[in-house]
């Protein structure tokens, strides 16, 4: 029997089948953060029940951590509370514990990878949609609900059905200004906000084959944002490249096993998807968008689209972009905007913070622009720092904040003021997602760049 | 955290026509500082429920005194976003049993299952007519029938049926939760563990 990269994983993890309901599936690593972990230790705790395999499990703070002053106390109580109780939960259940302030904390989906947590053919769930990043190794990763972290505390496993399968292959060459984070937006424009609902994705073609694990992880990440359950992408040698002697991957003989099984992880000639879709690479422009959910995006020379050529209702739609403040048949190009974040999962690493220095360099800050610029780790904070990033930073009149998820659902302090224009290189636009009122154009980090010396959306092959 | 079974619901509905609603507008994120899970009805749909004053928002339905009951009716992909279980906690907090809606986003079907709010998925045509109906008469009653699979507007008694697969049907009318199944095989997961590929 013919199987995908998906049905090898997905498979190989299933304890038990049960008729017309879940499958049980066997969870290898299980990440936690302190806002959807607090009710599912409570509850375990009522049942009486121990954490049944605590070696499994990471915790990590990141979403409600401050970016500024790490160092100091957590003045908001109700926050420092929650992640005191992750540190509390962590240590008394034997968990390990990268809390605020340890040298490998970061955002959870920045550093699984960092430290070889994520490894290809394991599963990886953690309580946070954005999980779906660790598909970048071909691990079938995926977010879950607080009860179903409980779930996999008291017993490694959760209970789903089978989602459908769905391949998207991109072959062709991206133009130059064109980056991962463009190919993601893309799809999702194509696809709308809910178009992959109730399937695993498998990313698959040229395009895919030549990012980089960062770039891949950038796509990977966004598989959510059309619904989809998660997103994979088969190793390969650039995979095994990138684990190769990190903390948590497996060394000597052990490494040579994992390897071996590793090759065999890639979806066999002629096995089947529930459904395909083909794009052309080379269509694809820096992308942004003008609404509020990530299918709203279009190529950044495009007008915005009339209701009629959007896949919303009218009411939706006009909500939307009153919203916005924009309307039908704006060009986007040339819009002012108030503050840019680079940041979040998403577009938190290295290569994106060289990306953003690259298109600075030289240049200022606009002064009508508020900039957030937040690794997604300590480890991305040192790189930055040991590269010669912060001084084109700094000399362009950028400042750096302290790891975390920080405005990317503005959780902590770092919210964009209601009414103010953000380039963010985050996941969601929602409506008030990074501050009550404020309003989302997602962009690559270097869109972000470019209208940050700008201080309006401006296409960013005119700076390269 | 155990719920109450559900069997069958008939109730008048509250009506939000919006497609896409998010769980960031279900719930904002600044609300899920909590350690417990306690009062999250009360920031169900903050921000278009309350200006920022914390002043009631009069055009919004759940401020509209015309409209009761303990089922939401959402437009087409209702909960997309973030996994946050507190958007479905919100819901039932708020008083809310079951969701109804033409097309519901994947994590948040699956937490309202976890946690006994029941997703009726209707196609669109019924929806619309839903929606019409509690416009033209908001006492308009709903009837979910677990059991049966089916939901019934009792103003012309059209009826659709809607699925459900029978383990989490047996879970929901019984309020029983995946923990219980999961605890009690245990071993053969133990068993599993020792076979792993790696």
């Amino acid at each position: 029997m013919k199987k995908t990269l998906f049905d090898k994983v997905w498979d190989s993890h299933v304890v038990q089948s049960i008729e017309n309901g879940p499958d049980v599936l066997f969870i290898d690593r299980h990440m936690v953060h302190e806002v959807t972990s607090p009710v599912a230790f409570l509850g375990l705790k009522n049942r009486g029940i121990k954490v049944r395999y605590p070696e499994r499990t990471f915790a990590t703070a990141d979403h409600n951590t401050p970016t500024l002053n790490q160092h100091l106390p957590v003045a908001d109580p109700l926050s420092a509370k929650q992640l005191a109780a992750l540190e509390e939960n962590a240590k008394a259940n034997g968990i390990s514990y990268w809390g605020l302030g340890h040298e490998k904390n970061g955002i959870v989906h920045v550093v699984g990878p960092e430290y070889g947590i994520t490894q290809p053919g394991a599963t990886i769930v953690c309580g946070d949609s954005h999980t779906s990043t660790h598909g970048a190794f071909g691990a079938i990763a995926f977010g879950i609900g607080t009860s179903e972290v409980e779930m996999v505390l008291a017993t490694q496993c959760i209970m789903q059905p089978k989602p459908k399968k769905m391949r998207i292959t991109i072959n062709g060459k991206l133009s130059h200004g064109v980056t991962p984070k463009d190919v993601a937006l893309f799809i999702i424009s194509q696809l709308t906000t809910s178009g992959a609902t109730g399937y695993f994705v498998e990313y698959a073609g040229e395009v895919f084959e030549s990012l980089s694990m960062e770039g891949r992880m950038t796509v990977c990440n966004l598989s959510i944002e059309m619904g989809a359950r998660g997103g994979l992408i088969a190793p390969d040698q650039k995979t095994f490249d990138y684990l190769k002697d990190r903390e948590f991957t497996p060394k000597g003989a052990e490494w040579t096993k994992a390897m071996t099984y590793w090759e065999t992880l890639y979806t066999d000639q002629g096995a089947e998807f529930d459904k395909e879709y083909h794009f052309d690479g080379a269509e694809i422009e820096p992308m942004i968008t003008y609404g509020t959910n990530p299918g709203m995006g279009m190529g950044i020379s495009k007008s915005i689209p009339t209701v009629e050529e959007g896949s919303n209702g009218a009411a939706t739609y006009k909500k939307s972009l009153d919203y916005m403040g924009y309307a039908e048949g704006d060009q986007m190009l040339g819009k002012p905007i108030d503050f840019v974040f680079l940041g979040s999962c998403t577009n938190g690493r290295i290569e994106d913070f060289r990306a953003f220095a690259s298109i600075v360099k030289g240049r200022k800050k606009a002064e009508n622009v508020t900039a957030w610029l937040v690794p997604g780790s300590h480890n991305v904070l040192k790189s930055i720092q040991e590269e010669g990033l912060l001084d084109i930073l700094e000399s362009s009149g950028f400042e750096l904040r302290e790891p975390g998820c920080s405005a990317c659902l503005a959780m902590n302090d770092d919210k964009i003021p209601a009414g103010k224009y953000a380039v963010s290189t985050s996941n969601r636009n929602f409506e008030g997602r990074q501050g009550p009122g404020a309003r989302t154009l997602l962009a690559s980090p270097i869109v972000a760049a470019a209208a940050a010396v700008t201080g309006k959306v401006t296409d960013p092959r005119t700076l390269l | 955290m155990a719920y109450e079974p559900f069997k069958i619901l008939k109730s008048t509905a509250v009506p939000l026509p919006i497609e896409n609603v998010d769980t960031d507008q279900i719930i904002p994120a600044r609300f899920l500082k909590a350690t417990e899970r306690k009062g999250f009805g009360d920031n169900l749909f903050r921000d278009w429920r309350y200006h920022q004053d914390g002043s009631p928002k009069p055009s919004f339905v759940l401020n509209d005194t015309t409209y009761t009951g303990k089922i939401l009716v959402g437009g087409k992909n209702f909960g997309s976003g973030s996994s946050r279980e507190h958007a479905a906690w919100a819901i039932y907090d708020y008083g809310f049993r079951c969701v109804v809606s033409s097309f519901f986003a994947d994590i948040f079907k699956n937490n309202c299952l976890n946690i006994g709010v029941l997703p009726v998925q209707v196609s669109e045509a019924f929806l619309a007519e839903i929606f019409d109906a509690i416009e033209a008469n908001p006492n308009t009653e709903l009837e979910v029938n677990l059991s049966e699979q089916t939901l019934t507007l009792s103003s012309n008694g059209k009826q659709e049926s809607f699925a459900i697969n029978a383990y989490k049907k047996d879970n929901l009318s019984n309020g029983f939760d995946d923990i219980d199944y999961l605890y009690n095989i245990r071993e053969n997961i133990d068993q599993f563990a020792e076979n792993l590929p790696l």
